[in-house]
């Protein structure tokens, strides 16, 4: 197909959709209404486990096998970049350069943030059930911490710094813990992920029985996957790629030279 | 204009859509497919939103959540993200893995390679 033509397909096709879409917006319910029968049900259903925090009732009592999908697609994710990123044939791996120039500025703003950034991390996967956050936000916070420490410094220090094989048993010990969870909740409660532990009170740190736990095992998971995806890409930083063919070899032979 | 945010939502889409079809780089296209899922986020926090609702967080038992926001539309929001955020990972990786084989990343001339 050539690019115009693909432009004509193109304009039909957004033709098409956006008036389909606009006409199916018409007959949604109005924005902003009262009319919301799912949120009434989860609430219902989150007071009832002691759960503060309804999204996190939702991701992790009331819909925690999604969760558990969810996951084992990051942990899918993780494994499919390792496999796309690993070295291909004539590959070779150079040594970092420390030659860039960070600004004092930059480094005093990191030794302050990054603690700040560790603790709030640890914060808001601990807190999920009873405020804003969860595993996810925390599990996300938490690894920007640690990478917060590649803007202020240099990349073999950093590299030293973060024992990468740790991270990526944390990944699989949050999988196997997340498991481990839901299968106590079929020996103890009868279904796989029932909340068997005690609910306790509304708004308390241990309360809303197996959330906080769920929570804490996805906040590794989503730390150790978040670093490993980051390692694979910054890796390739330091990667010098085979040369293609005769031709493009000899065509930037001396500029690629020249970066080595 | 109680359609005004799908509205927004459909556009989001749709320029994502026209960017991907339009690209000539393959980061630029992972990052208009980034675009157009950021559509989905917008769609679904409109749906679940309430004029002059709170978050859907009690304080205590006895707050009514009668003025609340939709939180089942929050959490796929959530799972929405975490999606959006592997996807345009394993791509990147592939589109790193498709300079490396072919000396180029715009989709054009990846097909004349082919043949």
């Amino acid at each position: 197909m050539t690019r115009s033509m693909r432009m004509v397909v193109l304009v039909i096709g957004v033709a098409f959709v956006g008036t389909a879409l606009v006409w199916a917006a018409l007959y949604m319910p109005g924005f902003g209404g009262d009319w919301h029968p799912y949120r009434d049900h989860a609430a219902a259903a989150a007071l009832a486990h002691a759960t503060a925090n309804v999204v996190s009732s939702v991701n992790f009592d009331q819909r925690a096998l999604d969760t558990f999908g969810e996951e084992s697609i990051l942990l899918g994710a993780v494994v499919g970049v390792a496999v796309l990123l690993r070295p291909v044939e004539g590959e070779r791996r150079r040594k970092p350069k420390n030659t860039g120039h960070v600004l004092d500025s930059t480094r005093l703003l990191v030794v302050l943030a990054a603690p700040v950034a560790l603790i709030l991390g640890i914060d808001v996967v601990a807190h999920g059930a009873i405020t804003p956050g969860g595993g996810f936000q925390g599990g996300v916070i938490l690894a920007t911490g640690l990478h917060l420490l590649y803007v202020g410094g240099r990349y073999s220090a950093f590299d030293r710094l973060r024992p990468l094989g740790l991270f990526s048993q944390a990944e699989s010990i949050g999988v196997i813990a997340f498991a481990a969870i839901a299968a106590s909740g079929l020996a103890a409660g009868g279904a796989w992920l029932a909340n068997f532990v005690q609910h306790g009170t509304l708004a308390q740190l241990a309360s809303s029985g197996t959330v906080p736990l769920l929570s804490g095992a996805v906040g590794l998971a989503v730390t150790g996957s978040m670093v490993v995806l980051v390692a694979h890409f910054l890796e390739q930083r330091l990667l010098v790629w085979p040369p293609r063919s005769e031709e493009s070899a000899s065509a930037k032979g001396d500029e690629g030279e020249e970066r080595i | 204009m109680t359609v005004y945010p799908y509205v927004v939502a459909a556009v989001i889409l749709l320029l994502g859509v026209i960017g991907i079809a339009r690209s000539r780089n393959l980061v630029h296209a992972v990052v208009c497919l980034a675009v157009a899922q950021s559509a989905t986020y917008v769609l679904l926090i409109s749906i679940g939103y309430q004029h002059g609702g709170v978050a859907p967080i009690f304080s205590s038992s006895s707050t009514a959540p009668k003025h609340m926001v939709d939180p089942v539309m929050q959490a796929l929001t959530l799972t929405d993200i975490v999606v959006s955020a592997t996807v345009t990972s394993l791509l990147l990786a592939l589109t790193i893995q498709i300079a490396k084989q072919h000396d180029t990343v715009d989709p054009d001339e990846l097909r004349s390679l082919r043949g």
